[in-house]
């Protein structure tokens, strides 16, 4: 894990190289030994490939996250592997609902494809510039990303004998 | 001798059973040491016995019921314990219904061991639409009775899209549950065979191949 130190180190390797205005690093986090940093949606690419550039170069995952009711809501996190350091990093971005879009890791990373999916199906994010931006786990007729957490949580009314006769969700 | 005891006198059944046989084939009975024939009352009672009347829709269930084929059809941790129903401990074997079949063309019972997800049950529909009638359904397990612990968006109960005869509950249900839950079933086909699914369901006139029409020939080509 690079300690706090080496993690605001990273972030103004980040800071110095990373072209746009101001830093693409909007925050960063170090806790139980585990260093985070967030970073602006609109330039995660850039900043993956130049963490791949200082030995990041394994993407371990890609998952997404709904923050509700904080704002931005939807999270998507990458965390990404030193192998030669034994050494990992995550990185995170966020977006809001309404706007949910995320440039697509996908053409430098091939690992993401499926897991860029499944934030998809899950939460909504939509990854711009995936090949195949398709759900992967629901049926692709299935309306909603059931992940959120504004998303009911669905089922069934489940009816025991002691219950039997009562009118559980107007179901039935 | 009670009339009971000399009824299972083994020698004099055995006796009994030779001069049957013999009348029947309308020789006479010879010998010194032949018995009487029998006549009458006494004939009439012996092939009362030996003779068992029934109704040909009886004896149909009756085999139907002995010898389910189930389909080789696992869904999840259920298909565990409906594996080990075919192994030594409780061998369904006993019952006849050991021949799981790999295609829903030669099976009639297709055991629903495990979860359905939304998007697995249009084609466990459609394994249960291949299979040929008469058919039945176990619905093994919490989640494809009432989706169970996964009772959320993922999952439907097998009630909502295909007929289900018998539910075992369970999480999942012992072997010795399935095994009751099939024996239940057995009951059902013996006892009621008015109980199949379509009659049920009010289904009758959707089977896939039409009985034959009244002019000859054959309908629903």
């Amino acid at each position: 894990m690079p300690d706090a130190t080496g993690l605001e180190l990273i972030a103004k390797e980040l800071a110095d190289t990373v072209p746009g205005d101001g830093s693409p690093v909007l925050g960063t986090v170090h806790f139980r030994g585990r260093g985070t940093l967030l970073v602006d949606p609109a330039r995660i690419r850039p900043v993956l490939e130049r963490l791949r550039g200082i030995g990041y170069s394994f993407m371990a995952s890609v998952h997404g996250v709904d923050h509700y009711p904080e704002e931005p809501r939807l999270g998507v996190c990458y965390e990404l592997i030193d192998m030669a350091q034994v050494d990992r990093l995550t990185v995170k971005v966020r977006v809001a609902t309404d706007d949910p879009v995320v440039d697509s890791v996908t053409p430098d990373w091939p690992t993401a494809n499926h897991q860029e999916r499944e934030v998809y199906d899950m939460f909504g994010v939509v990854f711009r510039g995936h090949p195949d931006p398709r759900r992967i786990l629901m049926p692709e007729d299935y309306v909603g990303h059931p992940q959120r957490r504004d998303f009911p949580l669905g089922g069934e009314p489940v009816i025991f004998t002691y219950n039997e006769n009562e009118d559980i969700g107007g179901a039935r | 001798m009670s009339e009971r005891d000399e009824l299972f006198d083994a020698s004099a059944l055995r006796v009994n059973e030779l001069n049957a046989r013999q009348m029947l084939r309308g020789a006479a009975l010879e010998g010194l040491n032949a018995p009487a024939p029998l006549e009458g009352a006494e004939l009439e009672r012996h092939v009362e016995e030996r003779v068992l009347t029934t109704t040909l829709e009886k004896a149909v269930a009756w085999a139907r019921s002995n010898a389910f084929f189930p389909a080789t059809f696992g869904l999840a941790c259920c298909a565990i314990e409906m594996m080990s129903i075919v192994a030594s401990r409780v061998d369904v074997a006993r019952f006849g219904y050991e021949a799981f079949r790999a295609s829903p063309r030669q099976a009639d019972l297709l055991i629903l061991s495990g979860r359905v997800s939304i998007k697995m049950a249009p084609i466990v529909r459609r394994i249960y639409d291949q299979m040929l009638e008469p058919k039945w359904a176990i619905a093994m397990g919490a989640c494809c009775s009432s989706t169970g612990v996964f009772n959320n968006y993922a999952l439907v109960p097998a009630d909502h899209f295909m007929p289900v005869d018998v539910h075992v509950p369970g999480c999942p249900p012992r072997p010795e549950a399935l095994m009751h839950g099939v024996l239940r079933l057995r009951k059902m086909v013996q006892d009621d065979p008015e109980m199949g699914w379509r009659e049920r369901y009010g289904a009758q006139g959707t089977e896939e191949v039409l009985p034959p029409a009244p002019g000859g020939g054959r309908s629903g080509a």
